[in-house]
């Protein structure tokens, strides 16, 4: 839970984490239990694999024929008596909710999750403008109530114990102290909210899917937040990215499928809810955001980030999310699809990311949309390498390096290889400044060689 | 069948046992294997690190040693996999492809070219597999954790060749190990509670040797086990498929 302003980096924040070895083992396992749940329901699909690359395919042609689809979207939703805004940045799309919100003279709303009013910053904007937002997502509420930033998109608040969240909901909700039985702080976070969900005129919703061919949009969660909150206002805003479109209602088949089970292990969410018209006497908006997104599209490299459906199974299997928390990220979405997303908004300011990851390639085989996550982690790295967004020092060492493995005269035949390569190879250095050496030994340097030992004895057979 | 031997530059330089082993036991198997003298480096540890625009010499020298080759076979899954994805050349492309086809990683060598099914050797000993994820995930080496699909594992068909060894069944057994190239000093933190993790992984099942198909993992593990002072040791798989003792 460090945010401390002089922390900036994923190494300086996941060795801040890791200050707390138990509480690392903690989060390691609770979230590799959802990693395990994800495999057993998976395995339960013979034809896992092939929904996958279904799904996949389908995501590769709304990329493709993006334009168009968005055209029929609009035009069914508008069909439908719903109002579509259309927003370039962050901040369009915040002045486009608040001018709706403000026009119906409300200063309470409830919002069900969605990742992009993070992306946006749209609560931190609606407060500045005097319009209290509350998160009816439990896990949401729960980070909300601590000021802080989800640091997992399925479970924003996976990084908090039970006996923290009892504490908090003391302070902020007058539980009784100690009391961290799960059951107790569910009913008591269901009453409060309760109340907001009553009074509440505005509900802004995600979207999860925006079915081309009907105009409709599909919210998938767990607790019904998003349905009570819509049913209950006079106004549902609804907030998209543009990439969120699948093209027809029988495509919905494939995605609920892999969305709960990538997720979270489960068949499908509580709630998979269609909202296609406002009913009566109700304003439906659904917003619509590109933010990077069409100069994304641009790129063979990097455009099949776009296909992520935000299940996170890639947080839940990385090995370097498990071990430094959502906030080592320091963007609204963490981990691996996180990694590679975000430098493409800002490349000086998520410049560590793509290199807070050991290529293991997890990430990409649970990916439920195919998205080769490590390898645009390799190539985001070469960009920004050309870019300039690296430490001096590395690219010294390392063009140093190349110049000695180029050239196997000075490598082989000096005599001073293993100094060589010391040199260059930083985690070869034998001294207490060398991060190796905190916590491992160093190797053993061999009386000789391997070249060494063949010129020696299989020297007639070399070239 | 010419057969070039690729040595992984930090094989040669501190782990030589290991490339003799893998010339041994290619050499036992009959085949006729060679070691072009001028090999230096594939250019992972560059391009990894985001400087793969650096490796233009080093994958020119990598072609002039191995172009006249059938094979080329090396004990390191992750160097396999960066010549396999990442050797180009300016000048003659058509012979960077085609090394690029002709790469392969020692186990896959054993399985698929020379379909090896018996190994006289021996190596009695309690031993964890550890998965290096760039033979695992990048070259297919064994089934995936992730993956629905069916069982394989060329490592271990292998080591179960092998008289008296005895393969443990890990808790994970596909999780990487942290090293991870320049990551093991840029994020020293996570890469060894990933190490430290891996190696309880293996102790509390009771491992006498951890093996790999990846020196570079197993450099990063044994580093923590002689911290730790642990009497667990490491061994390349090379080395115990050509375990004779």
């Amino acid at each position: 839970m460090e945010t401390s302003e002089n922390i900036r980096d994923h190494a300086q924040r996941s060795t801040a984490f890791n200050q707390d070895e138990q509480r690392v083992n903690w989060h390691d396992k609770t979230l590799w239990f959802i990693r395990e749940k994800r495999d057993k329901a998976a395995w339960q699909i013979p034809e896992w694999e092939m929904l996958r690359e279904q799904a996949s395919q389908i995501k590769g042609n709304v990329l493709t024929n993006l334009q168009r689809y968005l055209l029929q979207f609009e035009h069914c939703m508008l069909e439908n008596g719903i109002q579509v805004h259309w927003a370039a940045t962050p901040e369009e799309h915040n002045s486009i909710v608040y001018d709706i919100i403000r026009k119906k003279d409300v200063k309470q709303i409830v919002k069900s999750k969605s990742m992009l009013t993070e992306e946006c910053h749209l609560n931190e904007y609606l407060e500045a403008h005097g319009v209290d937002v509350v998160d009816t997502d439990l896990g949401e509420r729960i980070v909300q109530l601590a000021n802080e930033p989800p640091s997992h998109i399925v479970l924003p608040c996976i990084h908090w114990k039970k006996e923290e969240i009892g504490e908090l909901f003391h302070k902020h909700l007058g539980t009784p102290k100690g009391n961290a039985d799960p059951q107790f702080l569910t009913s008591a976070a269901r009453a409060h909210l309760r109340q907001r969900f009553m009074t509440s005129r505005v509900a802004i919703t995600g979207v999860n899917f925006a079915v081309a061919e009907t105009g409709e949009i599909v919210v998938c969660t767990n607790e019904g937040n998003a349905d009570l909150g819509v049913q209950l206002a006079d106004v549902h805003i609804a907030c998209m990215g543009i990439e969120k479109i699948i093209p027809q209602r029988k495509h919905l088949g494939i995605f609920l499928r892999l969305l709960a089970r990538s997720a979270t292990g489960q068949p499908i969410t509580t709630y998979s809810s269609h909202f296609k018209k406002p009913r009566p006497g109700q304003e439906m908006h659904v917003v619509l955001v590109d933010n990077g997104r069409s100069e994304r599209l641009k790129s063979d490299d990097f455009r099949n980030a776009l296909k992520c459906i935000r299940c996170g199974a890639c947080m839940n299997t990385c090995p370097v999310y498990r071990r430094s928390g959502g906030h080592s990220y320091h963007y609204a979405i963490a981990g691996p699809i996180g990694s590679i997303l975000a430098p493409g908004l800002d490349m000086k300011k998520y410049a560590d990311l793509p290199f807070a990851s050991t290529l293991c390639g997890s990430c990409s085989n649970v990916c439920p949309v195919k998205i080769d996550i490590h390898d645009q982690l390799y190539k985001w790295r070469q960009v920004l390498v050309k870019n300039g967004h690296v430490h001096p020092g590395k690219s010294f060492g390392m063009k140093g390096m190349a110049t000695i493995l180029s050239n196997p005269k000075i490598f082989k035949w000096s005599g001073t290889l293993g100094r060589t390569l010391m040199k260059f190879l930083p985690f070869l250095i034998s001294n207490r400044l060398n991060p190796w050496y905190k916590h491992r030994e160093m190797p053993q340097p061999p009386p000789q060689s391997f070249s060494a030992w063949y010129r020696q004895n299989r020297k007639q057979d070399g070239k | 069948m010419r057969v070039a031997l690729f040595v992984p530059c930090y094989i040669d330089q501190f782990y030589p046992q290991v490339a003799i082993a893998t010339l041994g036991l290619l050499e036992r198997l009959g085949v006729d294997v060679t070691y072009p003298v001028n090999q230096t480096c594939c250019g992972q540890p560059m391009a990894n690190a985001g400087f793969e625009h650096t490796t233009k010499e080093t994958n020119e020298l990598f072609i002039s040693n191995f172009h006249d080759s059938d094979f080329i076979v090396s004990p390191s899954g992750s160097c396999v996999l960066h010549v396999k994805h990442h050797l180009h050349s300016h000048t003659n492309e058509a012979v960077a492809s085609n090394i690029r086809k002709k790469v392969f990683e020692l186990t896959e060598f054993l399985t698929d070219v020379l379909q090896v099914k018996t190994i006289k050797s021996r190596f009695p000993y309690v031993v964890g597999l550890h998965q290096s994820c760039h033979g695992q995930r990048g070259l297919m080496l064994s089934q995936m954790s992730e993956i629905v699909g069916p069982a394989f594992s060329k490592t271990e068909s292998l080591l179960n060749m092998v008289d008296g060894l005895k393969l443990v069944a890990l808790d994970r057994k596909d999780e990487c190990c942290g090293f991870g190239g320049t990551f093991c000093v840029t994020e020293e933190a996570v890469s060894v509670k990933m190490g430290f993790d891996r190696v309880l992984d293996h102790s509390s099942h009771g491992v006498e040797y951890i093996t790999g198909n990846d020196m570079s993992c197993l450099m990063h593990l044994e580093g923590i086990l002689r911290r730790q002072k642990s009497l667990i040791k490491v061994a390349h798989v090379a080395e115990i498929l050509n375990a004779t003792a």
